[in-house]
């Protein structure tokens, strides 16, 4: 489904990521765990196609796509999902309308018929109990005065609305209390864990891989992935550190 | 009736960002005078979105406790001038929403002059200006507190976005304060989307002119916030946002 094949990017004219290679098939759960400073935001920003995330060499592509001649928006509607690490503040545009001019902004590029208000709200609704979130919240303007376990709720209300084929969650783990972590791990697999979707968790912590089990544990260091391995790695890495494992 | 005025020039301050070429056409510009009763309220809805150039000037007289709600989209395509004279009576209430949306070599101006000549008067001025390819989008805004005139409350409100390096807003919200118990507010800012904003929104599927428009009709919804008409002066105002952001 994603292959990343050499990837190199620089922000501000500094190289981050140095030639990062990674498979992923559809079925599948990764994630990439790695110290500060590793390139791992860099990773999904690059895929998500932010600007100032410059690559400089190798491929991804996506869905037998050339995921990098895309523009954020046409990422998106070919069924890339970006959650971001610190999602951001829109003041004034609500939920609900910035979601479904979304939703239906993705549906018209797939040349899909766009759904009626009445089952916009269906779906918001289903979606937002999903992840125990209040459809008043929804009503409120994008991620305005939301707590930080309240906008990762929030990310994962959209993933479900807008329905990817593929997700890279950046650090969706952070900024949850226990009850949250496990609220987010669970709507994750019921979104995400279908044998046609796959998803790249990018992690600092064993603590969300408990609920969403991946198949592979990557870790990445120097804008590289130096070490691969199963579910085990996570537990490595948490006893040990990064520096005795990679 | 100005008549007989001669056509002014930038020295004036009132006419110091103005397209003077575009004025000389439609001068001179007729007083509109509106006299609103002791107790009575009563509002008025300036659309502006043709192609002709316009320039108004209305001249309001607010008796005491008399309230008057003005609306203003300044959105024509070429020269818009609206400048607006008020004076307050004792408790009067005078409340300015307006929004210029300009785009092209469009000279788009708000000059207003709000005078509290009795006490506990209140005033409300909410200016949002969108300006995108050469268009100058102008407010000036001066606020006389006359002496005595305790319990005065005045509030302006300014802000402009730039859509391109080349677009131009002048600001001069202005105090004239003679009198110590009062309330008087101004702000004023001018700047550029936020360009994380607009990838977060892109990210989630809208195209970059849906993303601009999604953000710029929040930006200039406070503007038409509580009008009685907000629902078609929004949708007016979404019409020339949309020609705005498609360049």
């Amino acid at each position: 489904m994603l292959e990343i094949d050499n990837l190199q990017a620089t922000v501000a004219d500094k190289p981050i990521l140095k030639g990062l290679s990674l498979s992923i098939n559809a079925g599948e759960v990764h994630a990439i765990m790695g110290p500060n400073g590793a390139g791992k935001s860099t990773l999904g920003y690059t895929l998500g196609g932010r600007p100032g995330y410059t690559v400089t060499g190798g491929s991804v592509t996506f869905a037998g796509q050339d995921l990098l001649a895309l523009a954020p928006h046409e990422r998106a509607a070919a069924g890339f999902f970006l959650g971001f690490q610190y999602p951001v503040e829109i003041p004034g545009v609500s939920n609900v309308q910035f979601l479904r001019e979304a939703a239906n902004a993705q549906r018209k590029a797939r040349g899909e018929e766009p759904l009626s208000g009445g089952e916009f709200l269906k779906l918001a609704r289903e979606k937002a109990a999903l992840l125990r979130m209040d459809m008043e919240m929804l009503k409120r303007p994008v991620n305005v005065g939301f707590s930080g376990g309240e906008k990762k709720r929030a990310e994962m209300v959209q993933m479900g609305i807008l329905d990817p084929k593929f997700a890279v969650l950046d650090e969706t783990d952070s900024g949850l209390d226990i009850d949250a972590l496990r609220i987010v791990g669970d709507g994750i697999n019921a979104i995400m864990r279908k044998p046609d979707k796959a998803v790249l968790l990018i992690t600092h912590y064993q603590r969300l891989l408990d609920y969403v089990k991946p198949d592979f544990v990557h870790v990445l260091a120097g804008g590289r992935i130096v070490r691969t391995g199963g579910p085990e790695l996570a537990l490595e890495l948490e006893e040990q550190g990064y520096e005795a494992v990679a | 009736m100005n008549e007989l005025a001669p056509l002014p020039t930038r020295k004036a301050e009132a006419f110091r960002y103005t397209d003077i070429d575009a004025l000389a056409g439609v001068w001179p510009i007729a007083r509109e005078e509106i006299l609103v009763p002791s107790g009575q309220r009563t509002s008025l809805d300036i659309v502006e979105q043709d192609e002709a150039a316009v320039a108004r000037h209305l001249v309001i007289e607010l008796e005491a406790g008399a309230a008057f709600d003005l609306r203003i989209l300044n959105a024509g395509n070429a020269f818009g001038r609206i400048a607006v004279d008020v004076r307050l009576g004792e408790g009067a209430d005078f409340t300015l929403g307006a929004a210029q949306l300009g785009r092209g070599t469009q000279t788009l101006e708000i000059v207003t002059e709000v005078h509290h000549d009795a006490p506990n008067a209140v005033s409300r001025q909410t200016v949002r200006s969108v300006l995108a390819g050469q268009a100058v989008g102008t407010y000036l805004g001066k606020v006389a507190v006359a002496r005595g005139c305790n319990g005065t409350d005045a509030e302006q409100s300014v802000r402009a976005m730039l859509l391109d390096r080349t677009a131009t807003a002048n600001a001069k919200p202005e105090l004239e304060i003679y009198a110590d118990d009062v309330k008087c507010a101004h702000g004023c800012a001018v700047g550029e989307l936020d360009a994380t904003g607009l990838f977060y929104l892109e990210s989630r599927g809208l195209t970059p002119p849906e993303a601009k428009r999604l953000m710029l009709q929040a930006f200039i919804a406070e503007a038409f916030a509580g009008a009685q008409a907000e629902e078609s002066l929004r949708e007016a105002a979404l019409k020339r946002l949309e020609g705005l952001v498609c360049g």
